[in-house]
């Protein structure tokens, strides 16, 4: 059976589900119809009273993976990370470093901070980074469980702009390569897929369709096709000739 | 004491599990930090809270 295998858990589906942005009642059905079997989540001061707490409406079984959103530094991601694994929901946890306002970019020196420090105290660490090889390598060897390198900037929908550079970290890099962050529609997840990634992430292309579970269920399907063309591997391309496909011989007089 | 950045009276002594319980909270849907320090959950009944610690209750909500 084909899985993606992560911090020691093996997963069927390759459909890491963001939960931002979706009112509490659509979570569980968005999961469900996006099959996914990971769901990211962030970390906030708890509401007055401890009213609508999102653990309520995630299925169980599926892991989490809260994020360091709102880390600026590598020693604050360090803090909300610990405090995630005190909740008691497991050890995974996706590093974010953000210090840029206007692009969202991930700060991939202090992401690599963070990741060696974390990794040492046993977390499995997804760092989420811009998509360059020499600091992908320097997460790899901090103790990195995946890659995450955004396809384009946060909550964007522009799709895959940083394919080429994806697709080097893919072929050079032996860990899973998860496209996170600017997917925005299916095809795009499709073509992150037979590139060769070990998985995609999506939030807002979700949720911001007009009908979320209608989308989820779209990237479900893409993703799947995309895994299995990169599978089943992909045939030649002429650049400047053709091929018949039916025989060239055997014709009728 | 200034709980999530709000001020709030402490009526007798309490623990971290006492306050938790009279605020409404489930405890094991918080992690709580006192003065810049985890309280780890199981000193939620020994650790005490006074006037002047700067708490910190904290949750998952829906993030990507």
């Amino acid at each position: 059976m084909d899985l993606l295998n992560i911090g020691g858990k093996s997963f069927s589906s390759r459909f890491i589900l963001g939960s931002g942005k979706f009112s509490l009642e659509i979570t569980k059905a968005v999961i469900e119809q996006g099959g996914a079997q990971i769901a990211t989540l962030a970390l906030r001061r708890a509401n007055a009273g401890g009213k609508e707490n999102i653990l309520d409406y995630i299925p169980k079984g599926i892991t989490l993976l809260p994020n360091t959103s709102g880390a600026r530094n590598a020693l604050e991601a360090v803090r909300i990370a610990r405090l995630a694994r005190e909740l008691g929901c497991g050890d995974f946890v996706k590093i974010e470093v953000i210090n840029d306002s206007k692009y969202l970019f991930p700060d991939n020196a202090e992401t690599i901070k963070a990741t060696e420090i974390l990794a040492k105290e046993g977390f499995v660490v997804m760092p989420y980074m811009f998509p360059d090889l020499i600091d992908a390598r320097r997460l790899r060897d901090a103790g990195a469980a995946s890659i995450m390198p955004l396809g384009a900037p946060i909550g964007s929908n522009k799709g895959l702009l940083t394919r080429d550079f994806i697709k080097i970290l893919i072929d050079e890099i032996a860990l899973p390569i998860i496209v996170d962050a600017g997917i925005g529609k299916p095809s795009q997840a499709c073509e992150a897929m037979e590139l060769g990634a070990a998985a995609v992430m999506a939030n807002t292309a979700i949720a911001t369709a007009k009908d979320a579970r209608l989308m989820a269920a779209a990237f479900k399907s893409a993703i799947e096709a995309g895994r299995t063309a990169y599978l089943a591997g992909f045939g030649r391309v002429l650049e400047q000739s053709a091929e018949a496909s039916s025989p060239l011989t055997g014709f009728l007089e | 004491m200034l709980v999530n950045g709000q001020e709030k009276t402490l009526g007798s002594e309490a623990t971290v599990k006492d306050f938790l319980e009279s605020e409404g909270y489930k405890l094991h849907r918080v992690v709580v930090e006192k003065n810049g320090v985890i309280v780890p959950k199981k000193n939620f009944e020994t650790e005490k809270l006074f006037e002047t610690d700067k708490v910190e209750i904290i949750w998952f909500v829906g993030g990507g």
